[in-house]
C-alpha cells in the first residue's frame, strides 16, 4: 500500500521535474530540476529495497549535476532567461518523438514475456553491498576493471590538460602587471 | 538505558517513528539555538572576554532575543534574483541536515509508559530509520545539503553570492573525496556500513576503539568534516573579511535562520559520526553509555568551537592544495595499507 503510494508520488514528482528541465529557459530552473529528480530516482530504489544502490544514486549524481553547476555558473547569467535558438521544431518533434516512442517500447516489451526472472536475486539477510559486490566481481568482473581502466585514463588526461601550469603560482605570477605598465606607458 | 540489540527490539511502528522524528526536529532546534549562544561563550572566554551577559542570568535569555529577533524581521526578497529559487535554497539546506539526522543514533530508545492516553506503550527507537547502509546515507545526505549554499548564491544576483556559490561547489567537489576515503578504511574492517554494526565493533573497553586501529583516518574524516560543516577554518562560503557573507549576503530574518539551524544540525550530525564510528559508540560500561555518547558528541561540538578560536581561516588555494595534495594522498594511502594487513 505504502510501496505503491511512494511508486505513484516518485513518478509523477520525477517526470513533472525532468519535464522542468527540458521545457523551462532559465539555467537554474533546469539545473534545479534536474538535481532534484536525479536524487528523487533514488527514492525508486529504495522502494525496491535496494538501498544501496539508491544510496549510490544520490551520492553520485548529487556531486555530478554540482559539476554541471559550476559551468553554468561560468557561461551563463543564472537569473535571467536566455533565448534559444530553435532552427527546425518540425524535425525537433520528429526525431524526439520517435526516440520517445522506442524507448516506451523497449521498457514495455517485457509486459508480454513469461521469460523474465531475476538472474542474480537478492539473498536474504545478505547486505545490499554484498550482493552488488558479488555480482560486480564475479559475472561483470571484465566490463567493470575495463570501466575503471576507463575511468584511471580520463583522470590522468584531466590532470595533464589541467595541470600544465600547475607549479606556477597565480598569485606570485607577475607577467601580467608588465603588460599593465607597458599599456600605461603606451598612453 | 541500555541500548538493546536490534534482535530484541519490539516491533517499531509508524507512530513510533513520527514520535522519534518530532523529538529529532525539537530537540536539535533546541541545541541548535543553544549552540550559538554556547559559542559565543566559548569564544569570548578563549579570547578573554565575557560574552553575552545583559539579557537574562549570565545571557542565557540571549537565545530566547535571538530567537525573537529572527522571527520577527522583514523577509526581504531583492528584486533581480530568481525568486523561487531563492525561497527554496535555506529549505533546502535544513531539511537534508535534518534527514541525514534521521538514519543515526540520536538519542537513547525509551518505551512510553502506558498511563499516557493515546500514546502509551508506544515504542520509540533509537535510530528513526535503520538502513542497512546508515553511513552512506548520512554522508549522501549532507552532501545534498550543500545545494542550499549553492543555490542561494547563484539565485541572488549579487556578486558575493555568485563567489560565494563558487567556493561551495569547489569545497564540496574536493573534500567529498577525502570524506569518502577516509572512511572507507574503518567500513573495511568492520566490513559494515550499519551504524549498529560499528558499535557492536568496538564494544568491549576503549582498547577495542577505532581510533586505535586508524588514527590517520580519524585525523582525515574530522578535517573533512569541519570542511563539510563550513567550520571556521574552511568556511570559505561566507567568509566575512573576504565575501561580505558569502552566499547568505541577501538573506535576513527566518531564511537565513534556516542556514543557521542546518549547519548546526549538520555540526552535530558529524560529531555523532565521529563518536560512532571512532570513538566506539554507546560502548561504556554498562547503563550509562547513552550518556557516554552524548559526552562525546559534546566534545567534538566544542572542538569544533575551539578550532574556530584558535585557527584562522585558509585561502581558497591553501584549501586545494590541502585537499588534493595531502589529504587525498594519505588517505589513498591508509586505505591502501589498511588492505594489505587484511589481506596478509
Amino acid at each position: 500500500m505504502y510501496e505503491i503510494i511512494a511508486f505513484y508520488l516518485f513518478s509523477a514528482l520525477t517526470i513533472g521535474l525532468f519535464l522542468v528541465t527540458v521545457m523551462s529557459k532559465n539555467v537554474l530552473y533546469a539545473m534545479t530540476s534536474l538535481a532534484a529528480g536525479m536524487v528523487l530516482i533514488s527514492g525508486f530504489f529504495f522502494v525496491l529495497g535496494a538501498d544501496f544502490l539508491g544510496v549510490v544514486q544520490l551520492i553520485v549524481y548529487v556531486g555530478a549535476v554540482m559539476a554541471l553547476y559550476s559551468f553554468a555558473m561560468m557561461f551563463f547569467d543564472a537569473t535571467r532567461d536566455i533565448k534559444e535558438k530553435n532552427t527546425n521544431s518540425a524535425l525537433v518533434f520528429l526525431l524526439g518523438g520517435l526516440s520517445a516512442l522506442v524507448l516506451v517500447l523497449m521498457f514495455a516489451a517485457p509486459i508480454h514475456s513469461d521469460a523474465i526472472h531475476a538472474l542474480y536475486p537478492m539473498h536474504v539477510g545478505v547486505g545490499n553491498a554484498q550482493d552488488v559486490g558479488i555480482v560486480l566481481f564475479t559475472k561483470y568482473l571484465v566490463p567493470f576493471e575495463v570501466a575503471a581502466v576507463m575511468l584511471l585514463v580520463a583522470m590522468i588526461a584531466g590532470i595533464i590538460l589541467a595541470g600544465k601550469k600547475m607549479d606556477k603560482s597565480l598569485t606570485k605570477d607577475t607577467s601580467i602587471d608588465d603588460e599593465i605598465l607597458v599599456l600605461k606607458d603606451e598612453k | 538505558m541500555e541500548t538493546t540489540l536490534i534482535e530484541n527490539l519490539p516491533e517499531v511502528g509508524a507512530v513510533g517513528v513520527i514520535i522519534k522524528a518530532v523529538l529529532i526536529l525539537a530537540v536539535i532546534s533546541a541545541i541548535a539555538g543553544f549552540g550559538t549562544f554556547i559559542e559565543r561563550k566559548v569564544l569570548a572566554f578563549m579570547q578573554r572576554r565575557l560574552g553575552p551577559m545583559h539579557v537574562g542570568p549570565y545571557g542565557l535569555l540571549q537565545i530566547a532575543a535571538d530567537g525573537i529577533k529572527l522571527f520577527t524581521k522583514e523577509d526581504i526578497i531583492p528584486q533581480n534574483a530568481n525568486k523561487f529559487i531563492f525561497m527554496v535554497a535555506p529549505v533546502i539546506t535544513a531539511a537534508t541536515a535534518f534527514i541525514a539526522l534521521s538514519s543515526v543514533p540520536v538519542f537513547p530508545d525509551f518505551t512510553i509508559p502506558s498511563w499516557i492516553p493515546l500514546l502509551g506503550d508506544t515504542f520509540v527507537p533509537s535510530i528513526a530509520s535503520d538502513l542497512n547502509i546508515g553511513i552512506l546515507f548520512v554522508l549522501g545526505m549532507m552532501a545534498a545539503g550543500l545545494y542550499g549554499p549553492l543555490l542561494a548564491g547563484m539565485s541572488q544576483a549579487n556578486k558575493w553570492g555568485i563567489i560565494g556559490a563558487a567556493r561551495t561547489a569547489v569545497q564540496f567537489l574536493s573534500y567529498e573525496v577525502v570524506t569518502g576515503l577516509s572512511i572507507l578504511a574503518p567500513i573495511m574492517l568492520v566490513g559494515s556500513l550499519s551504524f549498529v554494526e560499528f558499535n557492536n565493533y568496538q564494544a568491549g573497553g576503549i582498547s577495542n576503539w577505532l581510533i586505535w586501529q586508524q588514527p590517520l583516518a580519524f585525523v582525515l574524516f574530522l578535517i573533512a568534516g569541519f570542511a563539510e560543516t563550513n567550520r571556521t577554518p574552511f568556511d570559505l562560503l561566507e567568509h566575512e573579511a573576504e565575501v561580505v557573507s558569502g552566499y547568505a549576503t541577501e538573506y535576513s530574518g527566518m531564511r537565513w535562520g534556516m542556514f543557521f539551524i542546518g549547519e548546526y544540525a549538520n555540526m552535530i550530525t558529524v560529531s555523532v559520526i565521529a563518536s560512532v564510528v571512532f570513538l566506539g559508540g554507546y560502548d561504556v560500561v554498562g547503563v550509562y553509555g547513552w550518556l557516554f555518547i552524548i559526552a562525546k558528541i559534546a566534545f567534538f561540538f566544542f572542538l569544533m568551537l575551539w578550532v574556530r578560536a584558535a585557527w584562522p581561516h585558509v585561502r581558497p588555494d591553501q584549501l586545494m592544495w590541502l585537499c588534493w595534495k595531502v589529504l587525498m594522498p594519505l588517505a589513498v594511502v591508509n586505505v591502501l595499507i589498511t588492505a594489505i594487513v587484511m589481506m596478509v
